[in-house]
């Protein structure tokens, strides 16, 4: 991908310059967040419930200590709380669009290569799934695998759940995508070359088939990336995902709405902020991507 | 014509016989309702007679036979949580959420239309280029942080309006309603335009870019030519023929509305069934679940089959090709 025609079109747009170095910078400071915060939030032994409501950049009242972004109620510093919540937003964002990816490469595989009843029971499935915004279908399946887990479990499998539940949601584009690409390349000759010699169909489908029809699929990830982080944002505000022990952003924002009127703008608007610019970049990353990979618009 | 209504039929029925059966399994299969009902504190006869009262002691296939008869009458039993009728609790919410979507469907239509067609004949203009860019920004941001910046801005800063609730209610005849008092009208506002802001943004999109299709047409620069005014062109030879494409999506929104509400609700904290399902889900209530699930997926399916069948009405070409 990193061929001089791609390379020239990426210099010369300043949109996905810039959209480009924030993405990086967020997802950096969010692998590297133990080492960036200043303290580790999930810490008691680090919390001091003096430091409460320290607005940013003013010294505590009782214990003389500066918060780049203020601290929540119970002390935690607002900066820290952040880049660990980031981290469970990306990976969380990464992770669902990874199985949403790989089901849907295997079903739209299936559908396109052996058509017949499988082609109309995957894509029947996709087109009653495709009935239902994903939100919906990711809350349902949120409360359906939440009902099914045991209850002390819940909170530490909340963030599996939210997962599968957002990636469950999100496969139906991939399949279709991946069916219809399919269906052009098995008449060509290298798959009746493949298929001559003997080779098994999971061979021809994952070795020959798919390496040749990954381009469309990695936008629609990059794109699909974004949304997902969205989903769990709005999933996690709703109070239907990430629980306040493993505060994604979502989680953050809840919590900070309730200090909206009490005038603690900081727990709050630093947390939507950081959602904004990374939704936004890596959304722009993948607008930028589909115009320049799409051969049509060349 | 016929084929293709009765094709869409078979597929609504379809997808309604594939969530009854999702519905069905929530109840059968998902947690049990019992740990749910009775606190720590319970002797096994209270087990025993909340089981038999529920119906959960009868085999699979019976409890299947009886919910889909039930769920066919709109008796979903009783909800885990609030110990109540579950539909008897919709039809309480429900006013709050059809009053809400009604008002930020009009919101939608009225302001995406009007935006749509002044960006599209003032195309080169300054306040063309900004509501265009504006509305992008728009796009891309989630719903919640919409909903929270209107409050910030007109109850925090501003003070004009309440930032949740419904204000007062007026009941008349089971339906209650807040368009009749003027603190029920001032907490519609900000939900409304929070809820019909993207439906809006996607309108405006639509007609702007099927106004510019259509004023390139030669009929229009025929209307020109016969000397008509600018806005009976615009309006009556124009706008007219950008239609078809815009009812489809209005109707298709209708239902993307509905389920957004639960987003809006939960931010503005409106006591309708978005608000009831997101607390369903938080402590698993699933007769609650189940019910939703139903009945949105009813009115999903009727608002497709609907439009599909719309389409096939309004367009004289699809008509033709049909038959």
């Amino acid at each position: 991908m990193l061929d001089s025609d791609f390379y020239y079109a990426f210099r010369h747009s300043p949109v996905a310059i810039v959209s480009a170095i924030v993405s990086i910078v967020l997802i950096l400071s969010a692998v590297f967040a133990p080492f960036i915060a200043p303290y580790n939030p999930f810490d008691p032994t680090s919390l001091n419930l003096m430091n409460g409501f320290t607005p940013p950049m003013e010294p505590n009242a009782f214990t003389g200590e500066t918060f780049l972004m203020g601290t929540d109620d119970q002390g935690r510093d607002v900066f820290s709380t952040i880049l660990y919540g980031m981290r469970i937003s990306l990976f969380v964002g990464f992770a669902a669009v990874l199985f949403a990816v790989v089901l849907g490469i295997l079903l739209g595989l299936l559908a396109g290569y052996f058509g017949g009843w499988v082609d109309s029971f995957i894509m029947r499935a996709a087109d009653v799934q495709l009935t239902f915004p994903s939100i919906l279908v990711a809350m349902l399946i949120f409360g359906i695998a939440k009902g099914i887990t045991p209850v002390e479990h819940r909170d530490q499998m909340a963030i599996w759940v939210l997962i599968l539940a957002i990636g469950l949601s999100d496969w139906v584009q991939f399949a279709r995508v991946v069916r219809g690409a399919t269906l052009v390349e098995k008449n060509k000759d290298y798959v009746s070359a493949a298929r001559l010699i003997g080779r098994r169909p999971s061979a021809i489908m994952l070795r020959h088939i798919l390496p040749n029809i990954l381009s469309p699929v990695l936008v629609i990830a990059t794109i699909s990336l974004a949304l997902a982080i969205i989903a769990e944002a709005t999933l996690s505000f709703l109070g239907v995902g990430a629980p306040p022990t493993q505060p994604s952003l979502g989680t953050l924002i809840r919590i900070g709405q309730g200090y909206l009127f009490s005038g603690e703008w900081w727990i709050l608007f630093f947390p939507a902020c950081t959602l904004l610019a990374l939704a936004l970049s890596v959304n722009m990353l993948g607008d930028w991507l589909r115009d320049v990979l799409n051969p049509r618009l060349k | 014509m016929l084929p293709f209504i009765l094709k869409r039929v078979f597929q609504s029925i379809l997808v309604l016989v594939i969530t009854g059966a999702i519905a069905f399994s929530m109840f059968t299969f998902v947690g049990d309702p019992i740990d749910n009902m009775l606190g720590q504190e319970r002797t096994m006869e209270d087990v025993e007679r909340l089981r038999a009262q529920l119906g959960l002691d009868k085999p699979i296939p019976v409890q299947y036979f009886k919910f889909l008869n039930e769920a066919a009458q709109g008796n979903f039993g009783v909800s885990y949580r609030q110990g109540r009728e579950v539909s008897e609790i919709i039809m309480e919410r429900a006013p709050a959420t059809l009053e809400l979507a009604a008002l930020s469907a009009v919101f939608a239509v009225v302001m995406g239309i009007a935006l749509g067609v002044f960006t599209a004949i003032r195309r080169d203009g300054f306040a063309a280029h900004f509501i265009m860019s504006a509305s992008l920004i728009g796009v891309s941001l989630p719903t919640f942080l919409i909903g929270i910046l209107l409050i910030y801005l007109f109850s925090v800063e501003l003070g004009w309006l309440p930032s949740f609730g419904r204000g007062e209610v007026v009941e008349i005849g089971g339906w209650t309603t807040g368009f009749l008092t003027e603190s029920g009208r001032k907490a519609l506002i900000l939900p409304a335009i929070t809820l019909g802001l993207y439906q809006m943004t996607l309108i405006m999109r639509l007609v702007r870019s099927e106004m510019l299709e259509v004023l390139r047409q030669d009929y229009i620069r025929f209307a020109r030519a016969r000397g008509l005014s600018e806005r009976v062109i615009n309006f009556r030879h124009a706008l007219k023929n950008t239609m078809v494409p815009v009812i489809t999506v209005i109707g298709l929104q209708l239902g993307a509305i509905i389920a957004f509400a639960i987003i809006t609700e939960t931010v503005f904290q409106w006591p309708g069934l978005g608000l009831l399902f997101i607390n369903a889900i938080q402590f698993v209530d699933i007769p609650v679940m189940a019910a939703y699930l139903m009945m949105i997926s009813v009115m999903f399916v009727v608002i497709n089959l609907l439009v599909d069948i719309l389409y096939a009405f309004i367009d004289p070409r699809l008509r033709v090709s049909a038959k």
